[in-house]
């Protein structure tokens, strides 16, 4: 029994109160039709004469590539973009989006991708902002509060409204933004990737929430390019690439390997082939290590493991429980306490430079490919001997040799399919998936016998993602010891001989890939170590 | 020494400080306001200057102190509409655009008073006024309730700031773009309005810093602030953004400026020092900014423009 939108009149919303849509139209009807909906940018279209039908009670998802027009569509209509063509009508009306306040006034709400809390606000500030008060010229966050708290009952959503964001956890944050779109009465949200920060568990959590909204009536546009996730909670789905709807479908009547293509444009293998190889010796060793993080606090915890000539040992956990600065540890770019070991083949590089190691054979890839992998203004050429540009090879009497470097990146471009205009192209002009191509180049040309590859196809598109992954495994075949830091589970267990769980700077289990269950690891990630899964 | 410790200096010193720290107080909470949109402004001197200057003409030609403090608010508030035009709308750095500011007041005023004043004058300055009741407290009244009504008005204006900033929608506005623009945005908070409202109270106070500065001494001369409007900005720091942590400061200021005047006045410090000793509140503010610019945080956007993306 769907149930109407609460009959509420407060702060901004309230002059919408009234409408029952549940009561007025069947759960047939469409709340929002785009139709045609075009729009450019200097040298791309990034909408291409989309459409985009969204029904009352369901969920529809928008998949597709980065860069395939998702975000510019619902850009559009959450009034961020103006459309060059096309029109929007919403509950059969046509209408205007001309800034994000009015969508919201049309109650659009929408989670973006990027939380957009003001974090040394409270909950409660956070969603009164924007809203207009009950006593005008001061805040009324008292009566703000008590709505919150009715929101977050009515919906399951446990939050304070007195708490300070920034000491939330982000799946709290989350919460928070679907609080906040719920006190604006949006009657149709967008979700822009939601899951991107969330543990497998709370991912759960979430979906229960969504499918109850939609139950209650409200369409939902959930933006993703996770397969599993938009198999299992989209009603319906459109497909997106290079601007054009290039399908519409179900979960029913596809399946993960379907959509993939669909986004794609070509078949894609989700999980790569991996050749079943003889345990060699430990490459990289890590002893005792304990590494304190920006602000002192403890962010690894006494860790120890070793990594094995051929082996890939894949790192889960949530974001922000010591990943980063392990990776930092490893690569040298964080100092560590005393009586941490690091040693690579054997030798103790523990006190080296980041230099020192390099030259006993350890590739980076990091997780933050602009600010630590390459330098944006840079071009693609520079980037690529930014490591060796000093060595013999490529300076001769202090003069760079632009022949040598030329050449080399050349050939690298070429080996390793990176689309670019040419190899004096800046780096920042090309996409996420090369700009990865261009660091993955740099870090293998130096055939690294440990490689550190930290969020590797993070925000990389499908193809070049496959194409990393696969080259991760010829690393492996050739005998480099790997170590995958990933927030992707799927990533991790795909590629991973052995998955090492982190959860507030302790590795709290080592499990073999190929026995390990996605729940299991899941319930791991959530630091639940002494419960077994329950299958 | 013991001099020093006499009961009538110490209120001559409290009064004196309270006095000094009025510009600095009136500059530094407007520049809080600004700070907190997430706007740098190191013009305030420059608007100082031209404050000071407008009022300063305005009663040695018309003699009416109430007109020139209100030139000097006036004053405030265009060259806040300009600085907001370039910093808001037009997206340019903050620091440098303040720089210009500050150059440019400075220029400003010093071609104008010379084209048309010539050689400083004095000029009547503002009154004390007695608080009834209050300012026959034995000792303390003297020391707080016998000043002027803008220095009055430089401490009204501290929890009415607070209040802006933590009670009213505007604050909450102020505070969002302060922190995290795109935020506020999301949210249909414009981004630029509030910015460039904040960018008028912030110089708008500034203006009326100029005029307090100018109407205490009576007298205008090219350079009059010293660089007074820099130590305000850097007070705001000091302060941690708060208007309360703001007056701390402010009367830190004056009470250390003060000391130092009634010290040479006395003869506790050499005149062969008295250079020195100048520099004494510039040294305390320094070793205040980093033993507190290690603990509190900033506002993250603070001289960020603002563009969607």
């Amino acid at each position: 029994m769907p149930v109407g939108i609460p009959q509420w009149v407060s702060t901004g919303a309230g002059r919408f109160a009234g409408t029952e849509p549940t009561d007025t139209m069947g759960s047939d009807e469409n709340i929002l039709e785009m139709r045609g909906i075009t729009k450019a940018f200097p040298g791309v279209v990034a909408n291409d004469n989309v459409d985009l039908d969204v029904r009352y009670g369901e969920v529809h998802t928008l998949l597709g590539e980065n860069g395939a027009g998702k975000s510019t569509l619902v850009k559009i209509l959450f009034g961020l973009y103006q459309p060059d063509e096309g029109s929007i009508h919403l509950r059969g009306e046509p209408i205007a989006i001309a800034s994000p306040s009015e969508a919201i006034a049309s109650r659009i709400g929408m989670i973006h991708q990027h939380f957009m809390l003001v974090p040394t606000l409270t909950v409660a500030e956070n969603v009164a902002l924007g809203t207009r008060s009950t006593r005008r010229p001061f805040t009324d966050l008292d009566v703000v509060s008590r709505r919150i708290s009715e929101i977050s009952e009515e919906h399951g959503l446990a939050v304070d409204p007195s708490v300070e964001v920034r000491r939330l956890a982000v799946g709290e944050r989350q919460r928070v933004e679907i609080v906040k779109a719920l006190y604006r009465d949006a009657e149709l949200l967008i979700l822009d990737e939601p899951t991107a920060v969330l543990t497998p568990g709370e991912v759960d959590d979430l979906f229960v929430i969504l499918r109850r909204m939609a139950d209650d009536g409200r369409g939902l546009i959930f933006i993703s390019h996770k397969l599993r996730e938009v198999m299992t909670l989209s009603d319906r789905i459109t497909v997106l690439r290079n601007g054009k709807v290039v399908g519409n479908t179900t979960p029913a009547e596809t399946s993960s390997e379907q959509l993939a293509q669909m986004m794609v444009g070509r078949t894609v293998r989700l999980t790569p082939e991996k050749p079943l190889l003889d345990e060699g010796h430990a490459r990289l060793s890590v002893e005792n290590l304990t590494i304190h993080g920006d602000r002192e606090t403890v962010a690894v915890n006494d860790i120890s493991f070793e990594v094995r000539s051929g082996e890939i040992l894949g790192i889960a956990g949530v974001s922000g429980n010591g990943q980063r600065e392990l990776a930092e540890a490893i690569a040298g770019l964080r100092g560590v306490e005393p009586g941490s070991s690091i040693r690579l083949d054997g030798v103790d590089v523990t006190g080296d430079d980041t230099r020192a190691r390099r030259d006993r054979g350890l590739g980076f890839i990091p997780e933050e490919r602009m600010r630590d992998g390459a330098i944006a203004e840079f071009t693609v050429s520079e980037n690529l001997v930014l490591v060796d540009h000093g060595s013999d090879r490529f300076t001769s009497r202090g003069m760079l040799a632009f022949g040598a470097i030329g050449q080399h990146s050349r050939k690298l471009v070429d080996e390793f399919a990176v689309k670019t205009p040419g190899i004096d192209t800046p780096t920042s002009s090309l996409s996420g998936g090369n700009i990865q191509k261009v660091i993955l180049a740099r870090e293998l040309s130096a055939s690294p016998t440990v490689l550190l590859a930290c969020q590797p196809t993070r925000g990389v598109d499908i193809g070049a993602a496959e194409y990393i992954h696969t080259r991760l495994i010829e690393q492996r075949s050739i005998g480099t010891a790997t170590i995958l830091i990933s927030e992707d589970l799927d990533e991790v267990l795909g590629l991973a001989d052995r998955v090492a769980v982190m959860y507030e700077g302790h590795i709290v289990a080592i499990v073999h890939g190929r026995s390990a269950s996605r729940d299991q690891i899941g319930l791991l990630m959530a630091g639940v170590v002494e419960q077994t899964p329950s299958s | 020494m013991g001099e020093f410790f006499t009961l009538s200096v110490l209120v001559a010193t409290a009064a004196s400080a309270i006095r000094l720290a009025t510009p600095y107080l009136l500059a530094s909470l407007g520049e809080t306001v600004g700070q907190r949109s997430g706007v740098l402004n190191l013009g305030v001197d420059g608007v100082m200057l031209l404050s000071a200057f407008f009022s300063y003409w305005t009663v040695l030609e018309t003699g009416n102190l109430w007109l020139a403090v209100f030139v000097g608010l006036a004053v405030g508030l265009v060259m806040g509409l300009l600085y907001g035009v370039i910093t808001v709308f037009l997206k340019a750095t903050q620091g440098i655009s303040g720089i210009g500011i500050f150059i440019f007041g400075l220029g400003l005023s010093d071609l104008l008073f010379r084209r048309l004043v010539g050689t400083p004058k004095p000029v009547r300055r503002l009154p004390n006024v007695d608080i009834p009741i209050l300012s026959d407290i034995p000792h303390l009244g003297a020391a707080l309730f016998q000043r002027n009504l803008l220095t009055y008005l430089a401490f009204v204006l501290v929890p009415v700031t607070a209040l802006l900033l933590t009670r009213t929608t505007f604050g909450l506005n102020i505070r969002s773009v302060g922190e995290n623009p795109q935020a506020a945005d999301s949210l249909g908070v414009s981004v630029e309005r509030t910015r460039f409202v904040a960018i008028l109270i912030g110089n708008s106070m500034a203006g009326l810093a100029g005029a307090a500065l100018v109407l205490q001494l009576g007298i205008f001369q090219p350079n009059l602030t010293q660089g007074l409007g820099f130590i305000a900005v850097a007070l705001v720091y000091f302060g941690a953004w708060r208007p309360i942590g703001v007056m701390g400061g402010a009367l830190l200021y004056g009470l250390v400026n003060a000391t130092v005047l009634h010290w040479k006045a006395l003869g506790i410090i050499p005149v062969s020092d008295s250079d020195l000793a100048n520099m004494a509140p510039a040294v305390l503010t320094i070793l205040a900014l980093i033993i507190v610019a290690r603990r509190v945080h900033a506002p993250s956007a603070l001289t960020k423009p603002f563009t969607r993306h």
